[in-house]
């Protein structure tokens, strides 16, 4: 069960990862990465209990909490251009051609 | 394990192809994103070999505050890389030369996690067995860390609160600069 679940999550990791590399928007890639954390997490959960060692758990939490951070700079960078203003730009639908 | 060393083999393939995609790419927002995947996969290769402490480090450094800084300098910068105007033959030679040399290096290399490996032979069995007379912390690391390595790990210590003394002293002059072109220009 643990072996399939395994291989199950490195196929996902190999999917996130094609669609990371072919867009072609910068949101299928921020999903991307997004989804790609959240397999790491899952792998890092499961390979504990495949080594006998499910100790590793707390590091899947710490990833967890981690991985939303580049994400959010990314997005605001993307629909801001910036990453210090809270502001929305007057020129909302040049953002969606990225 | 058989299932292990797969997952170490996936892990790895998928790491060249994101560092051969990193080169390829000249759209920078999608070089920092799969910076960020090419982080994670380190971090996942670090923790198959039991080194959770650095696992944290690169998933906090890579994952967290390197895409942030990197999103930062973006904002400052054009989107799209340049292609160089430089010959590409210098550059390959002396990757090349320095993978054949790391290659060369890891030959000698003891098998990974063997019991008698120099590094398990050298200090490690008196740590072990007279830490608990010499030191009385429980956990070894942490013996090893503050006490054994104590100087070490005062220089290293000193050294980052040096670093963030500086970035603060850094960061605070720019504020004042940049409140005092506010106040010339009203």
């Amino acid at each position: 069960m643990i072996v399939l679940s395994t291989l199950a999550i490195l196929a996902a990791m190999t999917m996130a990862i094609i669609r990371g590399l072919r867009g072609p928007t910068v949101y299928d890639r921020v999903l991307a990465v997004n989804m790609f954390g959240t397999a790491t997490v899952l792998l890092i959960a499961v390979l504990g209990f495949l080594t006998g060692r499910p100790d590793f758990l707390d590091l899947a939490l710490l990833y967890a909490l981690l991985s939303f951070i580049g994400t959010v700079a990314l997005l605001k960078y993307v629909s801001y251009g910036d990453l210090s203003s809270s502001e929305h730009p007057e020129e909302e639908e040049d953002t969606w051609t990225w | 394990m058989i299932l292990t060393e797969f997952v170490d083999i996936a892990l790895l393939a998928l790491l060249a192809i994101t560092g051969l995609a990193l080169l390829k790419i000249r759209d920078l927002v999608a070089v920092v994103m799969l910076g960020g995947i090419y982080s994670l996969l380190c971090a996942g290769l670090f923790l198959v070999m039991d080194a959770p402490d650095v696992a944290i480090t690169e998933a906090a450094v890579g994952v967290g505050i390197a895409t942030v800084l990197l999103v930062g300098a973006l904002t400052l910068i054009e989107r799209e890389e340049r292609p160089s105007q430089h010959s590409r033959a210098l550059p390959l030679v002396v990757v090349l030369f320095t993978g054949a040399m790391l290659t060369y290096g890891i030959l000698d290399v003891p098998p990974f996690g063997e019991a008698d490996n120099p590094v398990q032979e050298h200090v490690t069995p008196r740590y072990l067995e007279e830490q608990e007379e010499e030191i009385g912390v429980e956990n070894v690391v942490t013996a090893v860390l503050a006490s054994y390595r104590g100087y070490d790990t005062l220089g290293e210590t000193t050294v980052i609160f040096a670093a963030g003394i500086g970035v603060l002293l850094l960061l605070s002059g720019r504020k004042e600069r940049r409140a005092g072109s506010e106040e010339d220009a009203s």
